[in-house]
């Protein structure tokens, strides 16, 4: 028997709207120190970190069921803690050790707002894929 | 993701007080002073990355925060040297008839000006973008 479960319907969907949330925190970290001194831009490899966040929730923590009609019930979310940080290789240092280049991070910072609204627009045609479905077509 | 609020809040602030200092030392780029202890020197701010505490006072730290916001350390003065320059005739002019200039470089503040307006600006397109981001996720599921 198939059960409508929100976590299958989903798909990766779910973990790449959070991996894209937390680069979208450190990417405006990065602009946000741009003028600082000594401050070294990072980034997350979002390859990697879907990946730790898919794998985390298939083998996540679940409540033991004894009795194979019991509903299974996960724990709370797909990811276990932020994405590894790592620093950015700049293309031009500067002297006061500040690695940040604006053009660099804003560029990056257009893509992965361009990535999360995609994946909100995939998850929002499951939604109403499901709506459809529990409606019976009407 | 509501951190990047305050990141981007910090930042702004942080370019705004750099926007200040470069406003007074333009403005007093042609004061003069009887003393040279008295004379105008230039101020600019020191940045530091740090962790900004949500909804806090501009300055307050907080420890269990990931991502640094920008924080400004202090003021420092230009401690460099200061023109001095003969003007019997200036009312401010001291016994041997010397005034003290200020050591503002106005070629230097135009470019923090410009500098410090830019990086304003792409704080504020973060903070928007944001913004629409967020909404756009509150709104999921509804249409």
């Amino acid at each position: 028997m198939m059960a409508i479960n929100f976590d299958k319907a989903l798909g990766i969907h779910e973990q790449a709207l959070q991996v894209r949330a937390q680069r979208h925190e450190v990417l405006a970290s990065n602009i946000a120190n741009a003028d600082t001194p000594g401050y070294k831009a990072r980034d997350i490899d979002f390859r990697a970190a879907l990946q730790k966040s898919a794998q985390s929730s298939a083998g996540q923590l679940r409540l033991l069921s004894t009795q194979a009609n019991h509903m299974p019930v996960y724990g709370v979310g797909g990811s276990n803690g932020p994405a590894e940080l790592m620093y950015r290789m700049p293309l031009q240092p500067s002297l006061d050790g500040n690695t940040v280049e604006s053009h660099v991070e804003q560029a990056q910072f257009a893509d992965n707002t361009m990535r999360y609204q995609a994946t909100l627009q995939f998850l929002s045609s499951k939604f109403s894929g499901l709506k459809t479905v529990i409606q019976g077509g009407r | 993701m509501s951190s990047i609020f305050d990141i981007a809040s910090s930042a702004m602030n942080a370019q705004m007080v750099r926007l200040n200092t470069t406003a007074s030392n333009l403005a007093n780029v042609d004061t003069v002073s009887t003393t040279e202890e008295g004379a105008y020197r230039a101020r600019n701010p020191v940045f530091k990355a740090a962790m900004v505490a949500a909804g806090a006072t501009p300055g307050r730290v907080q420890q269990d925060a990931q991502l640094p916001g920008v924080l400004v350390q202090e003021i420092a003065h230009n401690d460099g040297p200061v023109p001095m320059r003969y003007e019997p005739t200036n009312p401010m002019a001291n016994e041997e008839g010397y005034v003290f200039g200020s050591n503002v470089n106005a070629v230097e503040e135009m470019a923090n000006m410009i500098s410090a307006s830019r990086s304003y600006q792409s704080n504020m397109e973060v903070f928007n973008t944001t913004k629409t981001l967020m909404l756009r996720t509150l709104q999921l599921g509804q249409q």
